[in-house]
């Protein structure tokens, strides 16, 4: 009974491997990098203004540059207060940051992480690819994946919108309705750009993306190299539509700690905590979506990810490509936070022009420019 | 005249109107100062980083010399303190913070000398009144310190020994020129009138103050 119960491509082996892959992917991953991209945020900003930045905290003599303050914070946010505003709506506002975190988590599902596991021939060599039982690192391999996507991310919008309508306060409820202008408006652009990456690729599905992304530059026939050189100007639109949708600087109106008051003004303690880590969670997940659509996914370029494939053994060749593919989203989400602390905000009819008439009609114009070429290059 | 509205047109090149160059810009600018301080600071080189941040309680920036800080009182060339209570400085202090009780010196040449001496470091504005007050020499602020914090506010009020363990031998001639400074003056000045005391000095009016001008009697060995 054991043996059946575990024997690949039973209803059982696939559930177990994607509760496994999602506990991985949640505490393994998502909420370390998250959580550490907290502390990373205030200390890498001190140093590009000329400042040190957290370097206090310490477990005894364990203090490493000042990194558990993400632990110290944690801990702060457990023991304040938790308030509740007398005349709040007690449900939306007790579920809001939910709703603004989950979507993050739930997409994630479908980031390619590594190649396929080789279930049975986990301490050989996998040379030429000939994988009997592949085990996909990837929690969900969705045929409509990037749909997905978008139809679960756009509803982090209900998290800030239902937070500042909650909180009956108004400035929280002006900061909400500037949120929810600001995401749908920069939602259309993302859609746009992502759409050469379509009808280069051929595929919604990441994993499929990613594994057709395996040279890094490949000419003339550029469908097999990375994103960044057949879709340039897709992906500076999608970054840009990115960052708009992480509701952070240049595009942080709807919150605008210091100035402007946003949706989250009346939360407190640990409520405030999820609304602070969902927005980490939103960088790590859109640097993980832009690496897969535009910079490999978690190839290398043939020759070091040949190089690997013939040295390593199937489940240490996971590991390795595992910890190179955190390498690049950890850049990636450093670059994002490298932006954050560059730029001013935009005014909020600049944003507004900003989105509608400049990145949208480029974007369509990508689109438009990229089918074509892919229609003389098939012709 | 109806009130019309200008519109300014704003020139700008494309490359301004796509604002990507300047970004690319900017972004080279923060991330050279990320790159310059991240490795100066992890290899230790802190000469090399840009880092103005200091590390308080490890490293401490040294008062300049004209600082005005915690009081003390000085001291006489045997050791006691030169103040003679003459109430100038509790009289002119406009936080009251200086509580004076006199008794008679021992000293037959001294009338008076304080019984009592506290400074009340809590009620303190450090306007420096009572420095500038003081005809003897006898209290100054230039000890390169600030009051301590602490626990209970009666630990904010120092006394004569507190402040006298501060103090320093003072530079300034005890018991000032002396009874005679009037032949004194007459003898070295040749002044037909004799009135002023100062002698040969800057002329009146505002003295440029260098900012790292070393005070007389300042030990620079007491820097916080």
């Amino acid at each position: 009974m054991p043996v059946e119960f575990f024997s690949y491509g039973s209803l059982s082996f696939n559930v177990l491997a994607a509760v496994v892959k999602i506990v991985f992917m949640i505490l393994g991953f998502l909420m370390p990098l998250a959580s550490i991209l907290t502390w990373l945020e205030r200390r890498q900003s001190a140093m590009m203004q000329d400042r040190l930045g957290p370097n206090r905290a310490n477990i005894g003599p364990f203090k490493a540059w000042g990194i558990t303050h993400f632990l110290a914070d944690a801990l702060k946010f457990l023991f304040k207060e938790d308030y509740v505003p007398g005349k709040a709506h007690k449900f939306l506002f007790m579920w809001a940051p939910v709703m603004a975190m989950a979507p993050a988590l739930i997409v994630s599902a479908i980031i390619p992480f590594g190649p396929s596991l080789c279930w049975g021939q986990l301490t050989s060599k996998i040379v030429d690819g000939v994988c009997e039982h592949p085990v996909p690192l990837q929690i969900a391999r969705l045929d409509v994946g990037l749909l997905f996507y978008f139809a679960v991310s756009s509803l982090a919008v209900y998290g800030a919108t239902l937070a500042g309508w909650a909180s009956h306060n108004k400035w929280a409820m002006m900061g909400g309705l500037r949120a929810s202008s600001q995401m749908m408006s920069y939602e259309v652009t993302m859609g746009m750009a992502i759409l050469g990456s379509f009808l280069v690729y051929g595929t919604l599905e990441p994993g499929a993306i990613v594994a057709q992304q395996q040279h890094f530059f490949d000419w003339p026939d550029l469908r097999h190299s990375w994103g960044i050189f057949t879709q340039p100007i897709g992906f500076v639109l999608f970054l840009t539509a990115a960052i708009a949708e992480t509701k952070r600087t240049p595009f942080d109106i709807p919150e605008g700690e210091p100035e402007i008051i946003g949706y989250f003004v009346e939360y407190s303690g640990l409520r405030f905590g999820m609304f602070f880590l969902g927005e980490f969670l939103e960088i790590v997940f859109s640097s993980a979506i832009m690496i897969t659509l535009f910079f490999g996914g978690w190839h290398w370029g043939e020759t070091i990810d040949g190089f690997l494939a013939s040295h390593l053994p199937n489940w240490i060749l996971a590991v390795v490509t595992f910890a190179l593919w955190t390498v690049k989203v950890f850049a990636f989400c450093a670059f994002q936070l490298l932006i954050r602390w560059s730029l001013p905000r935009f005014r909020s009819d600049q944003l507004m022009r900003l989105g509608w008439q400049r990145l949208l009609p480029v974007s369509i114009g990508n689109v438009v420019v990229t089918a074509l070429l892919v229609l003389w290059a098939l012709s | 005249m109806a009130i019309g509205v200008k519109v300014v047109s704003r020139p700008g090149s494309l490359s301004q109107q796509m604002y990507l160059p300047a970004i690319a810009e900017g972004l080279g600018v923060t991330f050279r100062h990320f790159v310059k301080n991240f490795f100066g600071n992890v290899a230790g080189m802190r000469g090399k980083t840009d880092i103005a941040t200091l590390q308080y309680p490890e490293e401490k920036k040294k008062y300049p010399a004209r600082h005005r800080g915690l009081h003390r009182l000085m001291l006489r060339d045997d050791g006691q303190t030169r103040c003679v209570a003459c109430m100038m400085c509790p009289t002119v202090c406009p936080a009251h913070c200086i509580t004076i009780v006199a008794e008679e010196a021992p000293d037959g040449r001294i009338e008076k000398r304080p019984k009592i001496f506290e400074i009340d470091e809590l009620r303190c504005v450090v306007c420096g009144l009572c420095v500038e007050a003081c005809p003897c020499d006898a209290i100054r602020m230039d000890t390169l310190d600030h009051a301590k914090p602490t626990y209970r506010r009666v630990d904010a009020i120092l006394d004569k020994e507190e402040l006298l363990s501060r103090g320093i031998q003072s530079q300034a001639t005890q018991g000032g020129v002396g009874a005679l400074w009037r032949e004194k003056v007459k003898g070295e000045s040749q002044t037909p009138t004799g009135a002023p005391l100062v002698p040969a000095g800057p002329p009146p009016g505002p003295t440029p103050l260098g900012p790292e001008q070393p005070m007389a009697g300042v030990d620079p060995t007491r820097a916080a």
